[in-house]
């Protein structure tokens, strides 16, 4: 079944707790050039995951902190997965969307078709990789959370089935009524694994609200699935016309050979019947 | 200068001494570059990873290449043999390009000593897979249609046998660039929330493949006529206006498809805007399209200059479309921006410059122009 991660975004208090862990189960170093937690933090070949605060206004008009976590979202129909050229990113079947480095090739169009701009690069290696994050797809296959779960002192994140996660959310927005209506991830370009619910418009936390519930591999996949049938018909096509045009111009060639000859036939012919008037001139 | 101790030929001139010494500052970057990776050398970031060498090596490049797949249509297929002057020419310019293309990519993948891992690892759900695997068998079917000029003059046993190839190299030969020029649009379908809307469109491998086959006739008269001058082969105005007047037929498509898509989508308005995003479209369709093919259907059209300027023109606004495409439609907005630095510039120069270079040997050795008093000079030179 695909396992899911539900964010409850008021239950976060921001300590970043969930970023240290990520860094220490993925041995990844601390970043010196980006914070992976508070206002300037952002993702990068170190920072799988980071936690962003935001500055908004809540419910009842006064100046409020959320915290928002970012990592790759894990989608139901990833367009990594399918841009991937080499099957270096994919999908397992318990959700997680994982990457194996010696499959890659490192052309980046990854980081490119990511919806979400998730994927990073290691730009300053010899033979740079990309990263993102794995939901520790180790631990999840041994039955375990992921490691940012598992440490999140407030337990804002939780995992489980993401069926079970959706029902969660909703019953949660049921109950109480300053979650605003609807789940971010359920249905964005064909549904996430990463699931977050709000009291707070997602556009105002940095989110992509734009995205419809398309997946994205679709666009591929209607243009590559004409691809066999145009190049056989276009072959075809190809050699039918190499073969009338070349018969075209030999016929038109013979013809004209034809003629030429006709019309030297003819050029005699009137050169004989000069000469013959000539000579009958000469007798007379 | 004349090589006296090889049979081969090879000219040194001053232009000839730039681009060599252009060649070896480029070979020293990309030893550079392939030791060190992209930190150092590119302008390259998480905002944007793809840059100047995806951009103008790859997508302009096999773009401008696309006179070799247009010249054999209409000159080997459709028998049109009027045109027959331009094509070896064309298929070699065709040729290098590809090369060169292999080379660009190469040196933009991160990890490359696994370039060969699509061969085995199949990811056939990519649109990047199918212009993987087209690209290389199109490059490889082009060395063999080059392998029957070469062997005209190298292993000339083996040119009765290649002549008999020929059609069946010339047919697969246009079927592949016909999938992979399009292809090379359609890379940009999944990438439907991340491209600006005025490049954005489902009709994009349609116009990579029309924009492909119409900047090939304007390379092959900015090359004859460049060439011309420097080989002192003449091609006849009336055999380039020919091939300019089939390509303007498609570029007028292009630009009515083009219309017709953004009205479809209601987005025409964002040309006008006055954003950077909607100026460079509006240079691209007005200098790129609209005015060569005013100047062919006009007066100018059957002279050089006329041609020259269409030429460059047409080959103009495809490069911009394929950079502004990468540049400006891939930026995402508060993200900052993407300019290459002078090293990714200079290395792209170099690799164009190499190109060169092997043009003009291989033009001075095989017979490429194929008239009558350049076999006599070529049969002079080989004896």
């Amino acid at each position: 079944m695909t396992k899911g991660i539900l964010v409850d975004i008021p239950k976060c208090i921001g300590c970043g707790s969930c970023t240290v862990a990520c860094k220490l189960w993925n041995q990844v170093d601390f970043d010196d050039r980006y914070p992976s937690s508070g206002k300037e933090a952002v993702l990068s070949d170190k920072n799988w995951t980071i936690i962003v605060s935001c500055e908004v206004i809540d419910k009842e008009s006064r100046p409020a902190w959320r915290f928002i976590k970012q990592q790759c979202l894990h989608c139901q129909q990833p367009a990594c997965v399918s841009a991937c050229f080499s099957k270096a990113l994919q999908k397992n079947s318990d959700g997680a969307v994982v990457y194996y480095p010696h499959l890659c090739v490192g052309c980046r169009y990854c980081m490119v078709a990511c919806p979400f701009d998730i994927p990073r690069y290691e730009w300053d290696k010899t033979f740079p990789l990309v990263t993102k994050c794995q939901m520790c797809s180790i631990r999840i296959s041994q039955g375990e959370a992921p490691v940012c779960v598992m440490v999140c002192p407030t337990g804002a994140i939780e995992f489980d089935e993401r069926d079970s996660l959706l029902k969660k959310a909703q019953a949660k927005m049921n109950k109480d009524s300053n979650y605003i209506r609807g789940i971010y991830g359920e249905k964005e370009v064909g549904g996430t694994g990463w699931l977050y619910i709000s009291d707070i418009a997602f556009d105002q936390l940095g989110f992509k609200t734009n995205l419809g519930s398309d997946s994205l591999p679709i666009y591929s996949h209607n243009y590559l699935k004409y691809i066999p049938g145009i190049a056989v018909i276009w072959g075809m096509v190809l050699t039918v016309l190499y073969y009338y045009s070349k018969r075209k111009k030999e016929l038109l060639t013979k013809n004209q050979e034809l003629e030429d000859s006709s019309d030297n036939k003819q050029e005699k012919e009137v050169i004989r019947e000069k000469s013959f008037e000539t000579s009958k001139d000469k007798h007379n | 200068m004349k090589n006296d101790f090889l049979p081969w030929r090879f000219t040194i001139t001053k232009p000839r001494m730039m681009l060599l010494f252009l060649a070896a500052v480029s070979t020293a970057i990309i030893v550079f570059r392939l030791i060190t990776g992209f930190g150092l050398v590119t302008n390259l970031n998480d905002n944007h990873p793809w840059g100047f060498w995806i951009a103008f090596d790859v997508l302009a490049g096999v773009a401008l290449a696309g006179g070799g797949y247009s010249t054999a249509l209409i000159v080997h297929i459709l028998h049109q043999e009027q045109y027959i002057s331009v094509a070896r020419s064309a298929l070699l310019t065709s040729l290098f390009g590809y090369i060169l293309v292999m080379a660009g990519l190469f040196l933009d993948i991160g990890q490359w000593f696994n370039f060969w891992r699509p061969f085995v690892s199949w990811g056939h759900s990519s649109v990047l897979f199918e212009v993987f695997w087209c690209l290389s068998i199109y490059t490889t079917i082009q060395i063999l249609e080059f392998g029957e000029i070469v062997t005209e003059r190298v292993g000339v046993k083996f040119h009765a046998w290649m002549k008999k190839l020929m059609p069946i190299l010339l047919i697969v030969g246009v079927i592949f660039p016909t999938l992979h020029q399009s292809s090379l649009g359609g890379l940009f379908l999944i990438a439907v929330y991340k491209l600006y809307p005025l490049w954005w469109s489902s009709f994009i491998p349609i116009f990579f493949l029309l924009s492909s086959f119409f900047v090939g006739p304007a390379m092959i008269c900015v090359e004859s006529i460049i060439a011309g001058r420097a080989f002192n082969h003449d091609i006849s105005t009336s055999v380039l206006h020919g091939l300019a007047k089939i390509s303007s037929c498609a570029m007028i498509l292009y630009f009515v498809l083009k219309i017709y898509d953004l009205s479809e989508r209601g987005i025409l308005r964002l040309m006008f805007t006055g954003n950077i995003e909607g100026n460079i479209f509006l240079i691209e369709m007005i200098a790129g399209i609209i005015l060569p093919v005013g100047i062919v259907f006009s007066k100018w059209g059957i002279t050089k200059k006329g041609l020259l300027s269409y030429g460059l023109l047409v080959s103009g606004g495809v490069i911009l479309n394929r950079l502004s495409i990468v540049f400006i439609g891939l930026s995402k907005p508060g993200q900052g921006s993407y300019l290459p630095t002078v090293w990714e510039v200079l290395t792209s120069l170099g690799l164009v410059a190499i190109g060169c270079l092997a043009y003009c040997f291989i033009v001075e050795n095989f017979r490429i122009f194929a008239d009558k008093d350049n076999k006599k000079i070529y049969l002079k030179n080989s004896a």
